[in-house]
């Protein structure tokens, strides 16, 4: 006869694995001191066109490339490669998120010891990502004006895994009647003392203060490292 | 969506365990956070999915859903919140992004038969 069923005690972290090749990513990008920034949004928000603008702007003064996640094209990857910076495409095919080893496989031939900043675009989605380390620095959420002010109260648990939110194509606000307080409210609602900026790929504005504030964040982790 | 792959990986742990415990497993109890991203319904359902065709076929999962608590810096106390919507202290209204608890997706237990 066989015994009565009986219960166990286990402690596993379903998504260990993800977090230790996290980890491991992050350890590699600290000793080589180049500064990660991944890129979450809903479809279309505008991360592609606010990377380039970023790519553009900051090559000149810094060693920058990037990393683009998407289903199935390489649009992204052309769109991106015209800043004339490295780029590479990791195409995720059904899965709708980014997760650390696909970053870890897409690295293997970079030396990132080339490099100031790593940006990582991940899938257009603000629900999978959410769950998953890719070792990144800064994690940004963008929202864009057409999307409506409630994203983050619809979201609230990507806005929670970010660290700055952006709203983006702000040369469109006046015409999608966005309320700028209201969206502020909600973002800190689900996320107290999160920085916001306002900018637009298409004409530049804003993107000044963004990029100061990146620029600042990466002279903090490169003094913290020299310590 | 992406539950089908976390279930994938529960069943992936469940069949581990079974075999390294020469015991075969009857339900999964998972702990899963508010603001762990994943959403129950989904999941169970994947769950199902995931275990067809592998030693975990028939097995149950079943989830404790845990809420969030945040530390109060005005309190100096861990509170519960009542929304992931409104992210304060439902004692004295700070505001805090201080996260105690809810982040869980972890495997606790198992009902297993030997
Ligand atoms: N007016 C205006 N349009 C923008 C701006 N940024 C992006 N767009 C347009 O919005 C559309 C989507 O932009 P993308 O940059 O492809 O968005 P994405 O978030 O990368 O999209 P996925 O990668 O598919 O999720 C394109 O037609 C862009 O030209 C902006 O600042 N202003
Ligand atoms: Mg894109
Ligand atoms: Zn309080």
């Amino acid at each position: 006869m066989s015994p009565e069923p009986r219960l166990v005690e286990v402690r596993r972290n379903v998504l260990k694995q993800n977090d230790v090749v996290a980890r491991a990513l992050r350890e590699r990008f600290r000793a080589a001191g180049v500064f990660v920034v991944s890129l979450v949004s809903s479809p279309g928000s505008g991360k592609t066109a606010f990377l380039e603008k970023t790519l553009t702007l900051l090559r000149p003064s810094y060693r920058v490339a990037a990393l683009v996640g998407d289903l199935a094209t390489e649009n992204d990857a052309l769109r991106l490669a015209r800043s004339q910076v490295p780029v590479k495409q990791i195409t995720t095919g059904t899965l709708c998120h980014l997760e650390a080893a696909m970053v870890e496989k897409a690295l293997e031939d970079w030396d990132l010891n080339q490099l100031d900043f790593l940006f990582i675009e991940n899938v257009g989605n603000l629900v999978c990502p959410s769950s998953y380390d890719l070792g990144e620095d800064l994690r940004l959420v963008l929202i864009s004006v057409t999307e409506g002010e409630d994203k983050p109260l619809k979201y609230p648990t990507i806005f929670n895994s970010a660290d700055v939110a952006i709203i983006t194509k702000t040369d469109l606000a006046a015409a999608a009647e966005f309320n700028w307080d209201a969206a502020f409210a909600n973002i800190q609602a689900v996320r107290p003392g999160m920085p916001v900026f306002r900018l637009s790929a298409k004409t530049g504005e804003g993107m000044e203060e963004y990029l100061q504030f990146v620029g600042g964040r990466m002279a903090d982790l490169r003094s913290s490292a020299a310590v | 969506m992406h539950e089908l792959s976390i279930a994938m990986s529960i069943v992936d742990m469940g069949l581990e365990e079974a075999q390294r415990r020469g015991a075969q497993i009857l339900t999964v109890h998972l702990k899963l956070g508010a603001l762990s991203g994943v959403v129950k319904e989904a999941l169970l359902s994947s769950y199902e999915m995931a275990c067809e065709n592998t030693a975990l076929q028939g097995s149950r999962l079943v989830v404790e859903e845990v809420p969030v608590v945040v530390f109060c810096p005005q309190c100096q106390a861990q509170r519960s919140i009542r929304s992931v919507q409104w992210f304060s202290c439902p004692v004295c209204g700070t505001p805090t992004s201080e996260i105690v608890q809810g982040k869980e997706l972890e495997v606790v237990a198992l009902e297993i038969q030997e």
